[in-house]
């Protein structure tokens, strides 16, 4: 009886998504080089993809994701795995992002430590993991090997290229970097460029991690060890930035762990316990590479392309073909409202078509990644304009 | 008096294919119709979520935005748009000489319609009953209305002049024939078509 149940919950859960994917591979051996100087020979891209090309290949769509993120953005694996993809609320059969109206593409970007060549990959030339050796990436970098795939794939021109938070700013590089390769840009949570304070959050994150007595410079692979603590900071600081102060007021309060006050540094309030919890499942759960942590976060600060443009952005988006949907969250102070009006004036003021939503949500940057009613009809109208596009 | 006999009254005071912004667009009814029948170039403001999802399924594209804080000079820039439209929304704005000024200062034009208190019924209520005027224009009571600066075509008028606004020209939607001899005593809604004089 019990595995009839857990056979036909797996039947749902597998009916009201893309299904079972698998992921694949594409080497690449033409050399890139990279902002930094520095040129990769090859490398290899995870990715995944959902839905139908058609004929034309006219109806894709590009998923770029943010920081811990990666190419498994909707669907299960296994049949048995708890967890899908990290965006499957919004793409899948007749969600926001449909299936069966587009051909959907995640991607694992370069640097990260999910498939695609980084820091944990064999350096070809020396045998060994690259470790801190791995040269620094930026979204133009990252854009740029994504165009590859779309050449391999056959695509053109996107339908739309759609990300929040970093994966917002990969949209945003690529409207300036290939105005004809696609037709629609969805920019969620994200930002022209960071704050000083954003890039001070993401300095503490990596101090975290490079003070860690196991880190060894970037070489813990090869002492056989993790710089678990570092990593558990990096994330307990990142996650939370992530909420906004009225969620953690909801959730926790000044709730205590026992009921009384202990007068000890152990854990005393149900907050901090939350946060070890998320920053030890980060650390020694998610398997993720504290290199490609460390590179990813200098990926955000690095974002600016208006600085090649004397630091006007409606001159640097003044090439740019795609509309555009942009969406920010009310109490996402990571990547706040404000942030997302700066994309939407430059927008509007170098002519170019934009939608903007404020979507009133308690739970800050993360809200991107969550179920919200608003957010989600915004999201669908958007992306059902862009189908019946692909169909005229 | 419907929605599309505004609509229509206002159509010729498009170029085609302008460039056209309106202010509290609601659904958009009032931006698709004009980018059918003017091929307009058609953006959209408007706060309620629930239009502002309504406007994209009419294959409008909005800005969300509180009319009320929006610095619209910040948002568009001087001179963005042919012709900058507001249907019933002005009198229920905190401060409509501002929102006047900025209008008429990201666009070349401006359309401003609203209710009219002069309106003979209106007059009428408040005489004889001594309360405020309810009527399918102004559809609230004193206390649930969001029409905080409601005013008589007179006033608009003695506004514009004083604004060195140029009223380019006016219509009224109500007694048609009456109108023409008295708008403000006739009239029930009016359309004014204006453009900034020197400031």
């Amino acid at each position: 009886m019990l595995m009839t149940t857990a056979s036909s919950q797996n039947e749902h859960k597998l009916a009201n998504s893309v299904g079972i994917v698998t992921p694949q591979t594409l080497s690449i051996d033409t050399p890139l080089t990279l902002a930094c100087g520095a040129t990769l020979a090859n490398y290899q891209l995870v990715y995944e993809t959902y839905g139908t090309l058609n004929r034309d290949a006219s109806n894709a769509i590009l998923i770029c994701h943010a920081l811990s993120g990666d190419h498994h953005a909707a669907g299960y694996h296994h049949p048995n795995d708890k967890t899908p993809g990290w965006w499957d609320h919004y793409i899948g059969p007749g969600k926001a992002i449909d299936t069966e109206q587009f051909f959907v593409v995640g991607v694992n970007n370069i640097g990260s430590c999910r498939g695609s060549t980084g820091p944990a990959s064999i350096n070809p030339a020396t045998g060994e993991a690259y470790g801190p050796d791995f040269p620094m990436v930026t979204c133009r970098d990252w854009v740029n090997t994504q165009a590859q795939l779309a050449d391999f794939l056959g695509i053109k021109q996107w339908a739309a290229v759609v990300g929040g938070s970093l994966g917002g700013m990969q949209v945003q590089q690529w409207a300036i970097d290939f105005p004809d390769r696609l037709r629609h840009a969805v920019i969620i949570a994200s930002s022209p460029k960071l704050s000083a304070q954003n890039i001070a959050f993401n300095e503490v994150a990596r101090q975290a991690i490079m003070t860690d007595p196991d880190f060894h410079g970037g070489r813990f692979l090869k002492h056989n060890t993790l710089p678990k603590q570092g990593l558990m900071l990096a994330r307990m600081l990142g996650h939370l930035t992530y909420l906004s102060d009225d969620l953690m007021g909801e959730k926790f309060g000044r709730e205590l762990r026992t009921g009384s006050l202990k007068y000890s540094y152990d854990v005393e309030f149900q907050v901090e316990s939350y946060l070890r919890y998320q920053g030890e499942k980060f650390a020694t759960k998610s398997n993720f590479d504290a290199n490609s942590y460390l590179l990813m976060t200098k990926a955000l600060d690095y974002f600016d392309p208006a600085s090649e443009h004397g630091d006007d952005l409606v001159s640097t988006f003044s090439h740019i073909k795609a509309a555009s949907l942009v969406i920010s969250f009310t109490t996402d102070w990571r990547f706040s409202p404000e942030r997302s009006l700066e994309i939407v004036r430059a927008l509007t003021q170098a002519g170019k078509r934009v939608v903007y939503a404020e979507v009133a949500s308690s739970h800050g940057h993360d809200a991107f990644l969550l179920p919200n009613n608003y957010y989600e009809q915004v999201f669908s109208a958007y992306m059902k304009r862009v189908a019946e596009e692909v169909r005229s | 008096m419907s929605l599309k006999a505004e609509f229509d009254l206002l159509l010729d005071w498009i170029p085609q294919g302008a460039r056209v912004l309106d202010l509290g667009c609601g659904n958009a009814e009032l931006l698709a119709y004009l980018m059918k029948h003017k091929q307009v170039k058609g953006v959209g403001l408007e706060m309620d979520p629930l239009s502002i999802v309504s406007s994209i399924s009419n294959g409008v594209d909005v800005i969300q935005a509180d009319l009320n804080t929006a610095n619209l000079i910040e948002m568009f820039g001087e001179n963005a748009f042919d012709v900058v439209l507001t249907t019933q929304t002005l009198q229920s704005m905190q401060r409509p000489d501002h929102l006047i000024d900025s209008m008429l200062r990201i666009g070349k034009r401006a359309i401003v319609t609203f209710p009219n208190f002069g309106y003979w019924r209106n007059r009428l209520q408040l005489l004889l009953s001594g309360k405020m005027p309810v009527s399918v224009a102004l559809p609230y009571q004193w206390y649930d209305t969001p029409n905080t600066h409601l005013c008589t075509f007179s006033d608009f008028e003695a506004f514009c002049q004083q604004k060195n606004i140029v009223i380019l020209a006016q219509r009224v939607l109500g007694a048609p024939l009456g109108a023409e001899f008295s708008p403000n005593l006739f009239g029930e809604v009016a359309l004014y078509h204006i453009e900034q004089g020197i400031r």
